[in-house]
């Protein structure tokens, strides 16, 4: 009986949304002086460069290229020379190669570049493989390698629109201005595939996209509009699954487990577009925000332009004491403005006031806030506990591996524990030792 | 703006590196203990009313102690002084709502220290008390003066000065004789917070509007009262009304440090607190029902914990076949 006061829908926090950005046209940058490259822009392989030092390479050159199967090529946004290839060390410490490549302006495009021929359900896999194309909303993850799947079991196709982040608005943008591209890419992959239903999932403070994309796909009755109640982290993707399908996805498992799939918003639309030019994905919307910036607006990007770059384009008011990459729930803080925006990018926050001081910890009270309000219903301060002790058993019975790492916990806690930050750690002891584990069985 | 040549940026001043995510929510335990004084405070003029300035200078003696104690605490040891939170000063203030007006100050003072030092401090302070330390140093008070604890003065001191009526009745006799407005506005005797059912259930509502606690413990521990109260034919609103209940069922028992983490765990810890107040009540002859359920119900918490977690989504399964293929929930 008691599990009924657990409602189906998992509810989320209320987290002011911010989206100044959201109705701003997108503005388009010019080329930067220089591109830096970083050939690990996914998840998987790292990619080798195909070119040298001094090599020249056009627009839409493959320049990252891996014998492995889980990888992404990697493609020049600019025509210039190759002036270095350097080490990049980032700010979570993992280090990475990196092409750097001087624009020569004149933004010639490569000649191998083609209309893809889509004829069935391989042929579309194998053109998203040679496109670049990754998990567009922060995830990374290749997308031909997703789409790569059994489709026996599918029967939803679910683009996930969402946009939960606060601040962040490239997706809506992307649904604003490229609405014909996006419902063109969901159209090809539910033909191809054979996938009976899509869903484009959004949340509910965006009622233009809603209309907008209703309108737009009245004409398909495979595809529909799904609304969302604006709650964070609702674009995470177990807890979209849970809260559209009402299927959750076993511990361990995928989404495919439980016969969907889960793309966001700009993938599909790149696909789209990516179907109608064949141009790789080179270049990405990015919402730019935070106090320190005169100008806040979307911004489409060459890939690769370092940040330092795309700060001093939108103007800055004072000299920022944070810079974020990505949004302020998940976004991951650097040190260097010289690293690049990569491809899964979708938010670059520049703070000289905001949020820069360090939050007080102070000690638990028990409140239990974070076990509340975990949208995977995770025990948060136990998952903390237990990590301090090195308690991987006790990790594993409070299911430490299921985190979304979306950052609720540490953000209700009143007394401003690293939550997120210790159940990350945990996830990952915890995932070592399930894969030291299998190697021995 | 020159400053973005990044080199020179790190050299000078480097860039903040932290975690996400980067956004904090506005509650600290300042805030929320804040909003527990705020839901207090009407019952704490409605006792100045009933009972007079004497009530508002046993209030002061207990939060002032109550929080000299913690500083004093904190300072002495060198560790962090927490008494800037303000938890101390809801100890203090619940504490001296479960006394009566009369009450000598030096026993207001001896009740802080058994509830701040003896039941939160040494147990390693905020967050790791395993008994609510305001009901601790009301059944301390109970027990080591039961004369004093229990010596009642009439309300309408300030209203109308008629002499001042002490009596060493226990409450729970005369409860059903009183009308719902006695009731409710808390004109009978009784220790200071526990009178005006008005004001507590004031207070409750902007615990629950502000979201500091949960509805699930006031409603589960308030329903299961009158279930058992209505099965045993007892009359209901004064057994609600009366008494430490409503105090108990919104401000003690819904405690955070001394409760269960889960709401499944609330609940089971609210519905204990109603079924051991209603053995006391019913059967007993203790005036402190309220007060020794919550306790009770305290020390079984850690139990509690460890039977109710929450599923979590996707390892439903997961937790089915670790205990022996047994198809539970």
């Amino acid at each position: 009986m008691l599990q009924a006061l657990h409602p189906v829908e998992l509810k989320g926090v209320h987290i002011p949304h911010n989206k100044l950005t959201a109705e701003l046209e997108t503005v388009r940058m010019p080329l930067p002086s220089k591109i830096v490259l970083p050939m690990n822009q996914h998840v998987g392989a790292a990619c080798v460069p195909q070119v040298g030092r001094r090599g020249h390479v056009d627009v839409g050159t493959c320049v990252g290229h891996v014998n492995a199967r889980m990888t992404a090529d990697i493609f020049s946004p600019v025509s210039g020379q190759v002036t270095e290839i350097r080490d990049l060390h980032y700010s979570d410490g993992r280090s990475d190669r990196a092409l750097v490549i001087k624009p020569d302006g004149e933004q010639t495009v490569d000649p191998s570049i083609a209309v893809p021929e889509v004829t069935d359900y391989a042929s579309l896999v194998e053109a998203v493989r040679h496109s670049g194309i990754v998990g567009l909303g922060g995830a990374g993850f290749p997308t031909w390698l997703k789409m790569d799947c059994d489709l026996s079991g599918i029967d939803t196709w679910l683009v996930n629109a969402a946009e939960c982040e606060p601040y962040l608005s490239s997706d809506y943008r992307e649904m604003m201005e490229h609405p014909d591209t996006l419902l063109e890419g969901i159209k090809v992959c539910l033909d191809m595939s054979g996938v009976k239903r899509s869903l484009i999932c959004i949340e509910d403070n965006k009622p233009k996209a809603i209309e907008l994309l209703r309108e737009m796909a009245a004409d398909d009755p495979r595809i529909d509009v799904f609304v969302l109640p604006a709650r964070y982290p609702q674009g995470a993707s177990r807890v979209i699954l849970r809260n559209v399908t009402g299927r959750s996805v076993p511990r361990g498992g995928h989404l495919t487990d439980v016969g969907a799939l889960l793309f966001n918003v700009t993938t599909m639309s790149e696909i789209g577009r990516y179907l109608r030019t064949g141009m790789p994905l080179v270049r990405r919307r990015i919402t730019v925000m935070g106090d320190a910036i005169e100008r806040p607006q979307n911004v489409e990007v060459a890939i690769g332009t370092p940040i330092g770059e795309v700060l001093e384009f939108c103007g800055l008011k004072e000299e920022p004491r944070k810079v974020v990459i990505g949004g302020p729930m998940m976004g991951v803080t650097q040190v260097e403005l010289d690293a690049p925006i990569v491809r899964q990018n979708s938010g670059l926050l520049a703070f000289s006031h905001e949020l820069v001081e360090r939050p007080q910890t102070t000690a638990c009270i028990r409140c239990s806030a974070c076990i509340d309000n975990c949208p995977i219903h995770l025990a948060p301060i136990s998952i903390q506990k237990a990590y301090y002790k090195h308690d991987l058993e006790g990790l594993d019975r409070l299911m430490a591996d299921l985190c979304v790492e979306c950052g609720t916990c540490s953000y209700v806690c009143p007394a401003r524990q690293p939550l997120a930050q210790s159940t990350r750690f945990a996830r990952a002891a915890l995932r070592a030792e399930q894969r030291k584990k299998r190697g021995r069985g | 703006m020159t400053g973005v040549d990044p080199q020179a940026q790190v050299n000078e001043r480097p860039l903040v590196l932290l975690t996400a995510p980067q956004l904090v929510s506005p509650m600290t335990t300042q805030v929320i203990m804040r909003d527990v004084l705020i839901a207090l405070a009407p019952t704490m003029a409605a006792a100045g009313i009933l009972f007079g300035l004497r009530a508002l200078l046993v209030c002061a003696v207990a939060v002032g102690s109550c929080v000299g104690m913690e500083w004093l605490w904190c300072r002495l040891r060198g560790i962090p002084n927490t008494a800037d939170d303000l938890s101390a000063a809801v100890t203090g203030l619940l504490l001296a709502f479960n006394v009566p007006s009369t009450l000598p100050l030096y026993m207001v003072v001896l009740g802080s220290f058994v509830a701040i030092i003896l039941t939160k401090e040494l147990f390693g302070g905020i967050g790791r008390n395993f008994a609510n330390p305001a009901v601790v140093g009301r059944i301390f008070l109970a027990v080591a003066f039961p004369v004093a604890m229990t010596t009642f003065v009439a309300p309408g001191h300030i209203l109308s000065p008629v002499d001042v009526v002490s009596s060493a009745t226990p409450l729970a006799p005369t409860a059903e004789q009183l009308s719902l407005k006695e009731l409710l506005l808390g004109t009978h005797m009784g220790v200071l917070g526990e009178t005006c059912s008005l004001t507590l259930i004031l207070g409750g509502i902007y615990l629950l509007v502000r979201r500091v606690i949960s509805w699930h413990t006031p409603a589960a521990y308030l329903g299961t009262v009158v279930l058992l109260s209505l099965l045993t034919g007892h009359e209901v609103l004064p057994q609600l009304l009366s008494g430490g209940l409503l105090m108990g069922a919104f401000f003690m028992a819904t405690d955070y440090t001394t409760s269960p983490a889960t709401i499944r765990g609330k609940v089971v810890f609210a519905i204990g607190c109603g079924l051991i107040t209603c053995l006391i009540r019913f059967w007993g002859n203790l005036n402190e029902g309220v007060a020794y359920s919550i306790l009770f119900m305290n020390l079984l918490v850690p139990h509690i914990d460890a039977l109710t977690p929450n599923t979590p989504i996707g390892g439903e399964g997961v937790r089915r076949r670790k205990r022996g293929g047994k198809d539970h929930e």
